[in-house]
């Protein structure tokens, strides 16, 4: 089993920075959220903390992204920075999208994050469309698209895949299955539970992971965006994971059964790969801790910078409709 | 926006748009509204790489089920003109993609009626992105789609401009001649936002016009004064400028001088045109094909009556589809058509103080 490459020393440290920086900054807007003071939909993210520090090591520059609401770990993984996550979190103006999208829109373009979408399955068509671009660029970047388990079960995703499996896209199609669709179980939902099954029938390479396993995350993920990048076509990655939070920051969380949640919890991504990093000597403590307590100054000087940006001026209501910014309409 | 269009007083509806054309000795050629279609794309094509095509049936050798793209594929390679599966939410998303990663994405919806299908990459992605990504992206894409299809039935010919009118952010375009079809649709093209684009069957292979054989564009955002007159302004686009003006002559043997506006772009609605020659005539008539029940004509007689209510001789009169699915048999047809426009615009005039 360990004849199997892992990622090297610095590697493993990055993965849970990312991790580290994913935890700590989904329970704060977790707590801001259920205090009242984040007045916004938030969907918490714990459990993708191991596909997210997995894919941010090996996405390569210029590599792109297009994610759903449920998007703070993706932002983290491609890399914008957290000030301007949280920042448009509040609607300030030094948020990605200067206070006019919100969580469900965190967007940007620099970094590589091309858009995310409030609406369930909808990015796969417009990640198949900047693939195409980079397809007909020439180009060996990857777009990757995440997407949770329910998604699979909406129309757009399955013209989304077809249509890159047909054109042989560079693409990534990842899977980050938390075992429920809004308050619904996957199994009572589809009769075909196996994800990764179903999408191989597309055409597409199609393989599953266990998505709170950081090392083996990181090995398939590398590997299918090696083969979307080689040009062979898409690639689809069913990562396994299990929604350790509700739908919502302040959602009801009830209706989980509590063995199952308790097991799932057990395997928590980012105190398990600390303490793997430890077991195999791959990291030392001293440094980890380290890297906790940046985690946490980065989290705090995050939320500081948000709540000192200023909110948008009301003329800024108006701008950005259509790209001349000074039409009104029945002027 | 301003409102040089209403100066405008040809017999055929040219408008601003001529000015527009590459100087003098400017090639034409006589052309249906689908083969000035077909010349702005090729024109597109040629001049800009990142023009791609895209939708269902478009290369050839079918080149598209109404033949507007005939030829393209190969002309410019199955690369640049794709033929796509029946997929209209796939088409429309990728198109917006495609915008993202800096191209300019021509996507063909068979009918009006699918747009619905693709309606929420158009509602609630094309339409929003740059306000969503304060004004970092841009999705200039073009969904050219077609109308008017009653022989097929009542899902194959809705007038849903008014829903698109309605979606802050999306730029609604109905060309009513050859030679604005091959203008507005260049202009679409090249323009940074998301157009929809639609066309109507009748209008696609009867009449022909003298077209510019080369880039020719006519701005969108321009009304179109079409013909003057005194007595009541008549405000229509697509469809209903032939009947539109039809009943103008009718009008004018009745005494009645009606001035015609072909609004070409229903947003931006060019309302400085409309509310200048409705002040000067002081009555006023919409006409469309579309419902009339919350049609584009709610909208703009309710702007005509909150800004010009002390000079408005009579209300605003509208005439659209009556409020029913479009109907099969031709008997059915619950559409305006010459004679109800002459009825219903003489019945206005004459019934109002001179």
């Amino acid at each position: 089993m360990e004849s199997l490459e892992v990622p090297d020393a610095d590697a493993c440290e990055r993965m849970y920075r990312s991790m580290a920086t994913i935890t700590v900054a989904d329970a704060r807007v977790r707590t801001e959220a259920k205090a009242g003071r984040l007045r916004a939909a938030c969907y918490p993210v714990h459990g993708l903390e191991a596909v997210c520090g997995a894919l941010g090591e090996v996405l390569r520059d210029g590599d792109q992204l297009v994610s759903t609401y449920r998007n703070l770990a993706d932002a983290v993984a491609i890399g914008v920075p957290l000030r301007s996550v949280i920042a448009e979190m509040y609607g300030r103006v030094d948020g990605t999208s200067k206070g006019k999208g919100g969580p469900m829109h965190l967007h940007d373009e620099q970094a590589g994050l091309m858009g995310t979408t409030g609406i369930v399955g909808s990015g796969l068509p417009i990640a198949v469309g900047i693939a195409l671009g980079a397809q007909l660029d020439g180009s060996d970047r990857v777009v990757v698209a995440t997407f949770g388990d329910g998604a699979t079960s909406i129309g757009a995703y399955h013209e989304a895949i077809n249509l890159a499996a047909l054109w042989k896209l560079p693409m990534l199609f990842l899977c980050q299955n938390n075992q429920w669709g809004e308050h619904t179980p996957l199994a009572e939902y589809a009769a075909e539970t196996d994800l990764a099954k179903r999408a191989a029938s597309y055409g597409v390479r199609a393989s599953a992971v266990d998505g709170f396993d950081a090392v083996a995350t990181w090995r398939e993920l590398r590997a299918a965006l090696e083969h979307a990048r080689s040009g062979a076509g898409p690639a689809f990655v069913e990562a396994h994971t299990y929604r350790l939070a509700g739908h919502t920051s302040t959602a009801d969380y009830s209706y989980v059964p509590a063995a199952e949640l308790a097991a799932a919890m057990e395997r928590d991504p980012s105190p398990t790969w600390r303490k793997r990093l430890v077991a195999e000597g791959w990291v030392d403590e001293r440094t980890l801790a380290r890297v906790d307590d940046e985690a946490q100054e980065l989290v705090e000087d995050a939320f500081a910078f948000a709540a000192a940006s200023p909110e948008p001026e009301p003329e800024q209501l108006y701008t950005d409709v259509f790209a001349d910014a000074s039409w009104r309409v029945g002027a | 926006m301003s409102t040089e269009a209403a100066g405008q007083t040809t017999g055929q509806p040219t408008g601003p748009g001529t000015a527009q054309a590459s100087g003098p000795g400017t090639e034409t050629s006589q052309m249906t509204a689908a083969m000035a279609m077909n010349s702005a794309l090729a024109c597109a094509m040629e001049a800009d790489g990142r023009v791609i095509v895209l939708g269902e049936d478009v290369a050839d050798p079918i080149g598209g089920v109404f033949k507007i793209t005939k030829g393209l594929s190969t002309r410019f390679g199955t690369r640049r003109v794709r033929a796509t599966p029946i997929a209209e939410q796939a088409i429309v998303g990728t198109s917006i993609g495609l915008a993202m990663a800096g191209y300019r994405p021509v996507a063909e919806i068979m009918f009006f009626d699918f747009v619905t299908i693709a309606s929420d990459q158009l509602v609630n992605h094309a339409a929003k992105l740059r306000y969503m990504s304060g004004g970092i992206s841009s999705v200039p894409i073009t969904v050219r789609t077609t109308v008017g299809g009653a022989r097929f039935g009542a899902q194959h010919a809705q007038s849903l401009e008014a829903w698109f009118m309605h979606t802050p952010g999306l730029k609604v375009v109905m060309p009513a001649t050859p030679l604005d079809a091959k203008g507005l649709l260049a202009s679409c093209i090249a323009d940074d936002d998301p157009c929809l684009f639609i066309e109507h069957m009748n209008l696609n292979y009867k009449a022909k016009q003298d077209v510019p054989v080369g880039d020719f564009r006519i701005p969108l955002g321009r009304a179109n004064v079409v013909e003057t007159g005194d007595d009541v302004t008549l405000i229509t686009y697509g469809p209903m400028l032939e009947p539109t003006l039809k009943a103008r002559e009718e009008l004018a043997g009745r005494g009645v001088g009606a001035e015609v506006i072909d609004l070409r772009t229903l947003m931006p609605l060019d309302l400085p045109t409309v509310l200048a020659s409705v002040a000067r005539t002081r009555r006023a008539a919409v006409i469309h094909e579309a419902t009339q029940f919350c049609g584009p004509g709610a909208e703009i007689s309710s702007q005509l009556h909150e800004r010009l209510w002390h000079e408005l001789r009579a209300p605003v009169l509208r005439l659209g589809a009556e409020y029913t699915p479009v109907p099969f048999a031709a008997s059915l047809n619950g559409q305006p058509d010459t004679a109800k426009i002459v009825d219903a615009v003489a019945a206005l005039v004459e019934g109002s103080p001179a």
